[in-house]
């Protein structure tokens, strides 16, 4: 039986320890399957406060499979097992009651996006909604600030109205990263984002995502190698369900690894 | 080089073999709508007027209207609907959003389907023992809306989770993932988005809820009344029952009169249904995904 009580108390510890922490996301001993099957098991990761955390893999690495564990999604698959600990602004997410403050705090960028069957403007709107703003003028404010910064505004401003649903796929992309963004969250996942968008728009985004890095923590999953080179400040190789390696990026693409299987997959040898 | 060659004859000749015998499948299936509507328009479209509509039967209910009889109607339908729908689409909504599977939705799930294979009349005896004589509401328009709300209850479950689950899951999945609790994705993405299906679902169900006979005979429906219902404890006569009795039960009455009963409930059915679909292709026309 899932909690469906929002607890405020929760929420003021996760806001309170927002604020001393610098690192975002410690991850330790994790292993998550599925059915048995096992998907992944990391011995130890961390993300830090500020940057964009990359993790590149070829399919069936695992990458997806984190982001869900981070997110509590295991609530959504019964066959899901997680097992270790991940902490979150230092609170481990695995024993949190509250996973709803938790997941309002963390942003979503799913490969194919989900416009919801909500005009434009709603599908921004929601997420505030749902915190209990509800003043026209607030959420005027919240809708273009996000569309602005997801680089929709434009095309968009005119027909705020109409159905998000009925965007063409990338921009339906940027509406969930706008959506995203309405959350306020201080972590930002995206997963294979730019895979149902064009190159000029993905060139968009990536340009969008170096400047939130300013207000929020970035992890980057990506099958484009040279997309985690561009973007991240550190990446980590994820391979049939092992976490190969983590180092920075730079050090990762010219060569400095600890494992020859990233030297591989980096120089496009497999994968 | 794309000649026929003799295979390609005999698939084609098949395939015309297939859609004439479909199509003569389908054409049977009109006649016996076209049949039915056509007898009762001959046979009963002389009576109907708006008098007929309008006032009380008379001379032993050999003359006269109908009024009671399609009031009494009206009463139970609405009773039943006020009664199922509620119950009906919230089960729904447990059984699909909320619950697990596990042995005991699964049983929910077996007593539905049960329930939906039992036959009328046995809803009937239920009814008088459960409504008439153990809540003690006596033969009244409540028992009898409420033995038909037990009765239509299953396919408005079944309906109504259909239209859920067209509803499809990543709009869930992105909803929870902003710190949605289940009953906020419900409401603002679930319900909005297949409201059109339920209420597709339950109108058809009216329809059929007000051709019944057998469940409202024993629980609240009577032979004649001199007058009207004034609420949902008093007696009532219902068109389906009405016509029941004037054909078998009273001599001397002329045969277009259980004709034009029979038409008025038909035209009530189609009525129905025809702002059933007509509802259906505004919401379909307004689809959001």
């Amino acid at each position: 039986m899932v909690d469906m009580s929002i607890n405020p108390a929760t929420a003021d510890t996760l806001i309170a320890a927002i604020a001393q922490d610098p690192v975002k996301l410690g991850v330790s001993d994790l292993h998550i399957s599925y059915g048995g099957a096992p998907a992944l098991s990391i011995v130890g990761l961390t993300v830090k406060e500020h940057e964009i955390f990359g993790i590149i893999g070829p399919a069936n690495a695992g990458k997806t499979s984190f982001l869900k564990a981070l997110n509590r999604m295991d609530t959504f698959n019964p066959n899901m097992r997680v097992k270790g600990e991940i902490l979150f602004n230092g609170l481990n997410v695995r024993n949190l009651k509250n996973i709803y403050a938790l997941r309002s705090r963390i942003g979503v960028v799913f490969p194919l996006p989900v416009g919801l069957p909500l005009t434009i403007y709603e599908n921004v709107a929601l997420s505030p909604r749902l915190r209990g703003i509800n003043r026209t003028g607030d959420l005027d404010v919240i809708v273009e600030r996000c569309l602005t910064r997801a680089a929709l505004w434009d095309e968009v401003k005119d027909r705020l109205g109409s159905l998000g649903s009925l965007l063409s796929g990338g921009q339906q992309q940027r509406l969930t990263i706008a959506r995203a963004l309405s959350q306020e969250p201080d972590l930002l996942m995206l997963d294979e984002f730019s895979i149902a968008v064009d190159p000029v728009t993905t060139m968009r985004i990536e340009h969008v995502l170096k400047e939130l890095k300013q207000d929020m923590t970035i992890i980057l999953v990506t099958n484009l190698v040279q997309q985690a080179r561009r973007l991240a400040d550190r990446t980590a190789f994820f391979l049939a369900g092992e976490c190969v390696e983590i180092g920075e990026t730079e050090d990762l693409f010219s060569g400095d690894v600890k494992d020859q299987r990233t030297r591989d997959y980096v120089e496009g040898k497999f994968g | 080089m794309f000649a026929e060659s003799s295979l390609n004859v005999r698939n084609k000749r098949i395939q015309n073999l297939f859609r004439i015998l479909f199509l003569i499948m389908t054409i049977l299936l009109i006649i016996p709508v076209v049949a039915i509507l056509a007898t009762l328009i001959a046979k009963g479209g002389s009576i109907i007027s708006i008098d007929f509509l309008f006032t009380h039967p008379t001379n032993g209910m050999t003359a006269g209207g109908i009024f009671p009889a399609l009031l009494g109607t009206v009463w139970i339908v609405a009773v039943a609907l006020l009664a199922s729908v509620p119950l009906g689409v919230a089960a729904a909504i447990y059984l699909n959003e909320y619950a697990g599977d596990n042995w005991f939705t699964r049983i929910i799930q077996l007593a539905i389907i049960n329930l939906a294979g039992v036959p009328s009349i046995v809803h009937a005896l239920f009814g008088v023992g459960a409504f008439v004589i153990f809540f003690g509401f006596g033969t009244s328009i409540l028992a009898a809306g409420l033995t038909l709300a037990i009765m239509t209850l299953p396919v408005v479950i079944v309906s109504t989770r259909e239209s859920l689950r067209a509803v499809p899951q990543a709009f869930r999945e992105a909803c929870w993932n902003m710190g949605a609790t289940r009953w906020q994705t419900i409401r603002r993405v679930v319900l909005p988005n297949a409201v059109s299906g339920i209420l597709t679902g339950v109108i058809l169900e009216v329809s059929r809820t007000a051709g019944e006979t057998a469940p409202i005979m024993f629980t609240g429906a009577v032979f004649f009344l001199p007058f009207l219902p004034q609420g949902v404890f008093d007696q009532t006569m219902a068109l389906s029952l009405h016509l029941f009795v004037i054909a078998t039960q009273v001599p001397g009455v002329p045969e277009n009169l259980p004709f034009g009963v029979a038409l008025v409930l038909i035209a009530m059915v189609l009525l129905m249904n025809s702002i059933s679909i007509a509802f259906r292709m505004y919401l379909r026309g307004k689809k959001k995904w």
